[in-house]
């Protein structure tokens, strides 16, 4: 391949790099702006603190226990191949390592970028009354060892990726990871005080702010040219650009159908369920995003946004409570975007849609045991929440002992 | 008529609601404020540890009619207790005339 060629390609994964990264961004703002203002610090305590470990994990376990080379038994990746640390192989700096697309190098960070978003989708379903020490120790595991193993399976050529399991950017591997570890968390974990009622009501705990929230979904969109973009493996001028329509389609038609569906339920222009809906979208997309038609995209975004009504409405209705809709976003929303993969677009078809929702069940099975065992180990022993009286004055004071807007004041909620 | 004002821990401030709304003193309203008080709360600030006496609590303007003084009061006290130095404090004084804007009433008919 030539040289040039091989510069562009490196150039434009390494620009995709730095658009997930910015995503690590857009979640810490939307998590803070749809959840109260007394537990800011500690919300962006959580993803700072994800994003560090996460890269530092990646690098030291994560990345060779995804890209194996070799499986266990076919399913568990071959650890002692090459575990712990990094080292360019010869050819890792040259077009030969990954037919032209990238170096090792940029490989990794990519990746690695990747790798932490499933412990912040965790991070905004438990906000606002998880033990930060008990989450700390439960992101390194599951970032360190229980998102690679299941991301190993597909991306890394485990037994899925023989079977034809097809998940493009990881509405499975990477949004359902995230999703199936919040649906378990948010259950052993319990409600907010306030959010269910002695009369069997919801109680309305609003986000304190919006336009936070707005920025935050805004960046997220922006980052998914990357995080999907950046899933061409190359800068394949036809690939490329044909993934970001796809994306950007589906997030539109998201955002436009949650709040269409929203008006019509509930009577009433809702902000928050537009900006769900618009991740819904980007979500549903992502398994498929260079298989998809425009059409296609427009249709998979419009469900995903009803999804997203529906699917914050029946969380609440299980008695679950999740502050920024990351159950209805990330795991019900990975299981449409990965199913439509056999609905719609190129791969469309029975056996296809059979290996897919194959492959919803096993990482489902996979991330709902190990995620169980991960928290509910934690509660058990060091606990998981924090005392009634540091949820009502804030987890902001109590846990780092200041105000996130110390010379601002209005009533804190 | 009398005004009640009280001061009280934040963490307590649904429990007090609630129990307000069961004695039927359904109207009031709070706002937060900083306070000055006996209690220190010890910070630590990008390495500096510091302490400081001023203090975050909810403040409670609750005006009602002579008759329910002594179970508003009863109440406040019950509920906005935890027995640790902090707890707030509660300030009756007299309230000379009310009205209600929109019907035009004066004094306890107004509270109702």
């Amino acid at each position: 391949m030539e040289e040039t060629i091989f510069t562009v390609n490196n150039v434009w994964m390494m620009i995709c790099t730095a658009l997930v990264f910015l995503m690590h961004l857009g979640f810490s703002l939307l998590e803070i702006g749809l959840t109260r203002q007394k537990n800011t610090i500690n919300i962006l305590f959580k993803n700072v603190f994800i994003i560090s470990i996460g890269l530092i994990l990646y690098a030291l376990v994560g990345f060779n226990l995804m890209y194996p080379g070799s499986f266990i038994a076919g399913v568990i990746p071959d650890y002692f191949f090459d575990l712990f640390g990094l080292a360019s192989p010869e050819n890792g700096l040259t077009a030969e390592y990954a037919d032209g697309g990238y170096t090792y190098w940029t490989d990794f960070l990519f990746q690695g970028m990747f790798a932490a978003t499933a412990a912040t989708i965790v991070s905004g379903a438990v906000a606002e009354r998880v033990k930060l020490g008990a989450f700390m120790i439960f992101t390194i595991i599951y970032v360190g060892i229980v998102y690679p193993i299941a991301g190993s399976w597909k991306w890394g050529a485990g037994w899925l990726d023989e079977l034809g399991f097809y998940d493009f950017a990881g509405s499975t591997l990477v949004h359902s990871v995230g999703g199936w570890a919040a649906l378990v968390a948010v259950y052993l974990l319990g409600a907010r005080i306030g959010k269910f009622k002695k009369d069997g009501s919801i109680g309305v705990i609003p986000g304190h702010n919006l336009p936070f929230a707005t920025a935050g979904v805004l960046i997220l969109w922006l980052g998914w040219f990357g995080f999907n973009g950046g899933s061409v493996l190359s800068a394949d001028p036809g690939a490329t650009s044909k993934v970001l329509v796809t994306t950007c389609m589906a997030a539109a038609a998201g955002g436009l159908s949650a709040f269409l569906v929203s008006l019509f339920k509930y009577k009433q222009y809702d902000l928050s369920m537009f900006l769900n809906g618009i991740l819904g979208g980007l979500v549903g997309i992502t398994a498929g995003a260079d298989v998809m038609s425009v059409t296609d995209s427009i249709v998979i975004g419009f469900i995903a946004g009803a999804l997203i009504v529906l699917g914050v409405a029946l969380v609440d209705k299980m008695k679950l409570d999740d502050p920024v809709g990351a159950i209805a976003v990330h795991l019900i929303n990975g299981i449409w975007g990965t199913l439509a993969v056999g609905i719609f677009g190129d791969l469309a078809g029975w056996s296809q849609f059979g290996v897919q929702l194959l492959g919803v069940v096993a990482i489902g099975a996979f991330c709902l045991t190990t995620s169980f065992a991960i928290i509910y180990t934690l509660k058990k022993t060091v606990g998981i929440r924090v005392s009634k009286e540091e949820e009502q004055e804030g987890l902001d004071i109590h846990e780092h002992g200041m105000d996130a807007y110390p010379d601002f004041r209005l009533n804190q909620h | 008529m009398k005004k009640i004002e009280a001061i009280i821990r934040k963490s307590k401030f649904v429990e007090v609601k609630d129990a307000l709304h069961e004695i039927e003193v359904n109207f009031f309203s709070y706002w937060d404020v900083t306070g000055v008080g006996n209690e220190k709360e010890g910070h630590v600030y990008r390495g500096v540890s510091y302490s400081t006496s001023d203090i975050q609590r909810r403040f409670l303007s609750i005006v009602v009619s002579d008759a329910f003084l002594d179970r508003t009061i009863d109440v406040l006290l019950k509920t906005a207790f935890t027995g640790q130095v902090g707890d707030g404090k509660i300030f009756v004084s007299d309230i000379i005339e009310t009205y209600r804007i929109r019907t035009k009433e004066t004094g306890s008919e107004s509270l109702k």
